[in-house]
């Protein structure tokens, strides 16, 4: 049944779409930033009625139960995801969405009339194919289920020039014939592409490989909306990749690599590849009463918050430290890289979690001239963004990457589970300079006692 | 529609596309990455349409496969992001309102 004229329904697209884009445009100003989330929720919902209301369909109490499940399994997750795991969460979302994309090209393909169709086809199949792979990979680096340094293996470079030679062959097959097999192929050889795609890619990385494939899902979506003939699958999907691959680029700047250096770095020896060894190197070891006294003596400082302390869900510690301190008339910062976490702005979003004021939050540009007048620097769970060896050793596999100056500060205690290297698996120096000292544990742990030593001092 | 229009829509939305992210700070590349995932989980309209066309029924299992995959993208990628953005609209209280809600949110984050 169709109740709504074909007028209609165009305009309530339109609506939608014009909702999709206020919400990018909300996204991009933090106080706008929510509300325009539910902007877009808001269009969605409009399209999905506008959906059921103007096309004919069959199946419809299957598929109101197929969307029932797809909520009943995403939300609860979505809600109660630590917010440390996030990253993952947005790329499996993200390859989930790629993955639904490349069904519909397939199931459409016996409908499709002509070249042109059967291209946009092929290309969502692949690209989707390609994403859902991909954000799979991704989400295995980041959950830890499998190593998050590049896998490289000898001839990885022409295994994956076959796959893509293959893929083309296959496509050119599907465009010509028709021929649902050679989709499936297709289909096959788009995920084979992108496993071989993301291995290759090291840990410190991946953030900003999840970004690119979200591209890459929103121009299957466009591309599917060309099979389809929707208009709003063209233009969000559209929007998505292009403000994707927009993001992918800020992303990529904000740690001094370039997105092809990162997909094909690893294949040259360029990419993250470091080392895991525990190096024998002697370093100061210091004691939660030591740093506490150092902390208690100081006018000034700065605490830099990484990966560690989120895992270690030691953000409320961290922020009553630094209440603790500033109680004591210290003046305390935290310094924050644009990828510390795992994702950039990731940081931001747990210390906020943590009710830390946001004006204590200081971006690196604002924080690095400040660190030669700090005190001391309190490296919490961080390595690789205050790695001197971005700045200094050119052969590094972070070389131009921006880091935190914190080798400036008169002292520096850096709180670290362990003598392993960080996420990209380079050594850090400075863990050897004479004003450095370490305070080995679990992040939280660690900071709860010094915390405790310096409220009894 | 004919190829031309939807061609000419594809290139103006890329312009959209680009222009609306060009100026947006580090702190809001994680929200507005999740953002934009939630928004292509529009492929749920397409998977709608699919499924509802099937008559076969081995196509009509995939079709639905399809629905669950693109719900779940659409559904997930909106409630995560107002629950990341959530938490920057909470930054600015402090001390002690501050100190309730994380516990709150502490509790919500371990179920």
């Amino acid at each position: 049944m169709s109740i709504l004229e074909p007028a209609w329904t165009a305009l309530l697209y339109l609506a939608a779409a014009v909702f999709f884009i206020l919400a990018l445009r909300g996204l991009s100003s933090p106080r706008t930033a929510r509300r325009g989330n539910l902007i877009g929720a808001f269009g969605a919902l409009i399209a999905v009625v506008t959906v059921f209301l103007s096309a004919r369909l069959e199946n419809i109490p299957w598929i109101l139960g197929a969307i029932a499940v797809g909520s009943a399994v995403a939300a609860p997750v979505a809600r109660r995801v630590k917010m440390t795991q996030m990253p993952q969460l947005v790329a499996l979302f993200n390859g989930v969405g790629g993955g639904a994309a490349a069904l519909v090209a397939l199931l459409e393909l016996p409908h499709a009339e002509g070249p042109w169709v059967r291209l946009a086809i092929v290309f969502t199949l692949l690209v989707g194919a390609v994403s859902f792979a991909g954000s799979g990979v991704t989400f295995a680096k980041l959950q830890e289920l499998m190593t998050t340094r590049p896998v490289l293996f000898p001839g990885l470079p022409l295994v994956m020039a076959a796959v893509l030679l293959a893929s083309v062959a296959a496509a050119v097959a599907v465009v010509i014939s028709g021929s649902t097999a050679f989709a499936v192929l297709l289909l096959a050889l788009g995920l084979g592409a992108g496993v071989l795609l993301v291995l290759p890619v090291g840990g410190a990385d991946v953030p900003i490989v999840i970004s690119l494939l979200n591209a890459f899902t929103g121009l299957a979506v466009a591309a599917s909306g060309l099979v389809l003939g929707n208009v709003l699958l063209v233009v969000a999907g559209t929007l998505v990749g292009a403000s994707g691959t927009i993001l992918t680029r800020a992303m990529a700047a904000a740690m001094g690599r370039s997105v092809a250096g990162i997909l094909f770095g690893a294949f040259r020896g360029g990419s993250t590849a470091g080392s895991t060894a525990v190096s024998e190197r002697p370093v100061r070891s210091s004691t939660p009463e030591d740093v506490a006294v150092l902390l208690r003596y100081a006018q000034r400082v700065i605490i830099v918050p990484g990966y560690g302390l989120a895992v270690a869900q030691g953000q409320h510690t961290a922020a009553e430290l630094a209440q603790a301190l500033e109680a004591r008339g210290i003046e305390v910062d935290f310094a924050i890289h644009p990828v510390a976490g795992r994702m950039p702005g990731h940081m931001n979003v747990l210390l906020a979690e943590a009710n830390v004021p946001y004006e204590s939050l200081k971006e690196m540009v604002e924080i690095n001239p400040e660190f030669k007048n700090a005190d001391v620097a309190l490296v919490v769970g961080a390595n690789d963004v205050v790695n001197p060896a971005a700045k200094t050793s050119s052969g590094s596999p972070i070389y131009g990457m921006p880091i935190l100056e914190v080798s400036a500060a008169r002292q520096v205690v850096f709180l670290k589970r362990s003598m392993r290297p960080g996420f990209a698996g380079i050594e850090n120096e400075l863990l050897y300079e004479p004003q450095t000292s370490l305070l080995f544990g679990d992040a939280k742990d660690s900071l709860a006692r010094v915390l405790g030593a310096v409220k009894a001092l | 529609m004919d190829g031309i229009s939807l061609l000419t829509i594809t290139v103006l939305a890329v312009f959209v596309g680009f222009e609306v992210v060009s100026k947006v700070s580090s702190t809001l590349h994680t929200p507005l990455m999740s953002g934009a995932n939630a928004i292509h989980g529009i492929i749920l309209v397409g998977a709608i349409i699919v499924a509802g066309q099937a008559t076969d029924p081995w196509v009509l299992a995939v079709a639905l496969l399809a629905v669950v995959l693109a719900t779940a993208n659409l559904v997930g990628g909106f409630v995560v992001t107002d629950r990341m953005l959530h938490m920057f609209h909470a930054r600015k209280d402090t001390s002690r309102t501050g100190a309730a809600q994380s516990g709150a949110a502490q509790k919500a984050d371990g179920k």
